[in-house]
């Protein structure tokens, strides 16, 4: 134990007093700041200096990315990806469920959205519920434990959904009725449902402060009954919890901005909003943020009336808007995703490569922090051996704070290891079978048991 | 079974009764592992009235006591299966799904399934869904279990069991494994609430997710503390304060000594000494199989962990075109190595069998002590440190004047590959094993 302990201290001593690292003669993308070919200094965890002449630390690591291309991690807003749950079907409100109490950090799809360039992964419910729950942002620090991953500080976002997703559960069976439906069945339903539930959210505020004044006026009370599942509509009214909202219609988006409003909360990301082209000026004017799929559609009746355009023409009336994956796969190669939005779009590289960095960072309440290549931020850092907006780029390292978690020679030169590793394991597991099958049958033979 | 065979015996009968049971009994020139103090390379022990009169090097063997020739034997406090079902046959687990990567989930849930309730279904945590918090094991208890006597015969004098079904199961007792009625057997309830994450299927009710079971327990944990705050505010004066409701189920949560929460996995372990962290309640974790890679975390938080024997394997239903991934490997590669990991960390913790049959379970703790476990650290495990973590560590657990005369008696090292149970004291009474009949059905087959 003591020995953990000195092991533990050992390394985080090696960690403070780490030596810089040098990524060198690459083309520096940074998004915010325009591209150029030249250096960028990370030091202890955070960018230290970025430019095209650098003067390099004698004792920096440096990494020689001549004709490569580094860019900021790339940041998914939505997705649902390293954890055990992701609804609770059994009621449409569940505000009291936490993805940070289900993590998995052994989740292979971190890894394979961080050699995708990923590192920043904001993780929530499901749209099975009109208000889903509280999601949580990670980082792709592959190899760490579920409180290693998350990043702290950051703010938590409460996920709310409209449309075919929430009302289904309500409906009626095509085979006769559903004993299990439940309220709502239908679009207005939904828009019921969030009143409803701020307006119990606004009752639940106000007994507390009631409670807080007849404290401080020294009377002899009791604290009310503490609620999960109102507590989270509080902590968004009041503007401590995020807000994303699941949506694909233009008349419920409009509805759930008129929600927002009289319970005067700002919707930091509609989620998917497929027929957010149509209503762009409304979005923008009510300052929500809005993430989006660059062409994937028709899935469902909802998401028919949608045009690879929609990011671009978004983007031109003013909104704040960036690319999710919401699936493990596609969070692969986002940068392909973000190649989309040129093409049909028309919008600029930076305009591009902001909407999987920078724009999805201040969704996410962490544009201070991360989402751009700046002195000061978290050193977050991905390698391409081309330009990521190119088909054949292919991520060559991927830093966070200041450390490498992917390095595709590593990856490729460590799998005969692993190989025989595992083999080693197998080997003598069935070593093992067959000693037991001599000592007599498998086991767990009950019929063996004395009675 | 019950009554002393003299023929097999080397009796003395001191105070010339033969026909009616001992006073006291001497068991004499044995070597005795008091587990609490140094062992005793020849020492004796003397029950009187169900309990250990004395225990010694040196000690005065009563006159009016029979006396039990120790020489070759060891004597162990009587063993403790800290997470069972015994003599709540209700309760016995039916053969249980494996996960995908081997290993069964942690416990010895589920029964069977939950019934369908007629009423509406649950829809948040007021409703008190999938709770039988109230349902005590010692309001349960059946003599008749024949699982009883199959335990003692391997050298189980005690077990602590719980009801098994829905998240919060129920209270459990620690039981002795004998007695004519069943309130005979009961040394201490409640012994803490058992809680499962076994969730509706589908997304009938609530909860029906790990994370709803999760925000489940917190709420309820919050309601209790909520609770007790509105009694004794309404105690303080009942005119002109209105009454708080009664509630069964926080009634029962708050009766709860310690609450017992499911975490076996490399993730699960982590994740529920968070969860527990919050709950402001003494926590037991059981199953505790990925305990190696977690000790440091487990001695941190002071949680101790009850680790199934039930090592995992692959499952035997598996595809076998199906490769496991290097990481559930050494998770099945390393598991056996928990109870040593842990006894190294200083972390408290107690084994239990999870209703393996005997002769599996001498290979399993082969597996353990394979791994580094020392036979002291290992007889603990099975005697005062789980008497310590259900806090009966005053009762049992140990070879101590005035504890609970339960012991085990055996010609070799405990679960050794040829030892022989030769007799099984509970609360005083002495069992005998009968001989193995093993080779017999192996010919047969």
């Amino acid at each position: 134990m003591t020995r953990l302990i000195c092991i533990a201290a050992l390394a985080a001593a090696a960690a403070a007093a780490a030596p810089p690292i040098v990524v060198k003669n690459a083309t520096v993308l940074t998004v915010t700041k325009g591209t150029f070919k030249g250096s960028v200094l990370v030091r202890d965890g955070k960018i230290a200096e970025v430019g095209q002449n650098i003067v390099i630390p004698a004792d920096a690591a440096v990494i020689d990315a001549t004709g490569e291309y580094v860019m900021p991690g790339i940041i998914d807003p939505h997705s649902h990806i390293a954890s055990d749950s992701t609804n609770e079907g059994g009621t449409s409100v569940s505000s009291m469920t936490h993805i940070t109490d289900v993590l998995d950090p052994e989740d292979i799809s971190i890894y394979r959205a961080l050699a995708g360039g990923v590192t920043t992964v904001c993780t929530m419910h499901g749209s099975a519920n009109t208000i889903g729950g509280i999601g949580c942002v990670i980082k792709t620090r592959w190899g760490k434990d579920a409180d290693g991953i998350l990043l702290k500080g950051a703010m938590p976002v409460l996920k709310l959904a409209l449309g075919e997703n929430p009302k289904r559960m309500g409906q009626q069976g095509d085979y006769g009725p559903n004993p299990n439906a439940r309220y709502p069945g239908s679009r207005m339903g939904v828009e019921d449902v969030l009143r409803k539930s701020f307006t119990d959210a606004q009752q639940y505020q106000a007994k507390w402060r009631e409670y807080e004044q007849k404290k401080a006026r020294g009377e002899d009370v009791i604290p009310p009954r503490r609620d999960l599942t109102l507590e989270p509509l509080v902590a968004a009214m009041e503007g401590r919890m995020l807000v994303h909202v699941h949506c694909y219609r233009a008349d419920e988006i409009l509805m759930m901005l008129r929600v927002a409003r009289d319970f005067g909360f700002r919707v930091h990301a509609l989620i998917h909003v497929l027929e957010g082209y149509k209503v762009a000026k409304e979005i923008a004017a009510a300052e929500a943020g809005a993430t989006t799929f660059s062409d994937w559609w028709a899935y469902k009746m909802e998401a028919a009336d949608a045009i690879p355009y929609n990011a671009a023409l978004m983007l031109k009336k003013g909104v704040d808007v960036s690319l999710n994956s919401d699936d493990a796969e596609l969070m692969r190669h986002l940068n392909q995703e973000a190649a989309k939005v040129v093409k049909y779009g028309g919008v600029t590289d930076d305009q591009a490569l902001a909407m999987i960095t920078i724009n999805a960072a201040r969704q996410l309440g962490l544009d201070k922090r991360i989402g751009s290549i700046e002195p000061g931020k978290d050193a977050d850092l991905v390698i391409y051996d081309k330009h990521p907006l190119s088909n054949y780029a292919k991520v060559q390292k991927v830093m966070i704070d200041g450390q490498i978690y992917f390095d595709r020679d590593r990856d490729i030169s460590e799998r005969a290891a692993r190989e025989e590793a595992k083999k080693k394991l197998l080997e003598k597991e069935k070593e093992q079978q067959k000693q037991e099958k001599k000592r007599g049958g498998p086991e767990g033979s009950a019929e063996r048991r004395p009675s | 079974m019950r009554t002393v065979s003299l023929p097999a015996l080397i009796f003395v009968c001191a105070a010339a009764l033969p026909a009616s049971p001992p006073t006291a009994i001497a068991i004499r020139d044995a070597r005795v592992v008091t587990v609490s103090g140094p062992v005793l390379e020849r020492g004796t022990v003397v029950i009187r009235n169900g309990l250990i009169e004395q225990a010694g090097a040196d000690v005065r063997i009563p006159a009016d006591a029979w006396i039990l020739e120790g020489k070759g034997l060891t004597i162990y406090p009587g063993l403790i299966d800290a997470l069972s079902t015994l003599g709540l046959p209700e309760f016995a687990p039916q053969e249980r799904p494996q996960r995908p990567g081997g290993g069964a989930p942690p416990g010895p849930s589920p029964a069977s399934p939950r019934p369908e309730s007629p009423q509406p279904p649950a829809r948040s945590a007021e409703d008190r869904p999938s709770f039988s918090g109230w349902v005590r094991a010692a309001d349960e208890l059946k003599t008749s279990d024949s699982r009883i006597e199959a335990a003692r015969n391997i050298g189980f004098t005690t077990a602590v069991s719980f009801p098994t079904r829905n998240i919060f199961a129920g209270q459990g007792a620690v039981i002795d494994l004998a007695g004519e009625k069943p309130g005979d057997m009961v040394v201490e309830t409640p012994a803490g609430m058992y809680l499962t994450l076994e969730t509706a299927r589908g997304m009938r009710e609530f909860p029906s997710s790990l994370m709803g079971a999760l925000a489940y327990i917190r709420q309820v944990a919050l309601d209790a503390e909520h609770y007790r705050l509105e009694q004794a505010y309404y105690d303080k004066s009942h005119a002109g304060r209105k009454r708080p409701a009664y509630d069964r189920a926080i009634e029962s949560f708050l009766e709860a000594p310690r609450l017992l929460l499911p975490a076996s996995s490399g993730v699960e372990i982590p994740r529920m000494l968070h969860f527990a962290a919050g709950l402001k309640a003494p926590v037991v974790l059981y199953g505790g199989q990925a305990g190696y890679a977690h000790a440091g975390a487990l001695k941190q938080a002071g949680v101790p962990i009850l680790v199934s024997l039930k090592w995992p394997v692959r499952d035997k239903n598996a595809d076998p075109e199906q490769e496991d991934s290097l990481r559930t490997l050494e998770f099945r590669e390393r598991a056996p190595s928990t109870p040593a990991v842990l006894a190294k960390a200083g972390v408290k913790f107690a084994l239990y069998t999870d209703n393996a049959a005997a002769r599996d379970l001498k290979a399993a703790v082969k597996k353990a002590l394979d791994a580094g476990l020392t036979e002291e650290e290992l007889v603990r495990a099975m005697t005062l440190s789980p008497a310590e973590i259900y806090g009966v560590a005053d009762r049992l657990g140990s070879i101590e004047n005035g504890k609970i005369a339960n012991l085990v008696i055996t010609d070799g090292p405990l679960f050794g590959e040829k030892t022989k149970v030769k007799y099984v004291f509970v609360d005083g009474e002495k069992f005998e094993p009968p001989a193995e009949a093993e080779p017999a059905k192996e010919e047969a087959r």
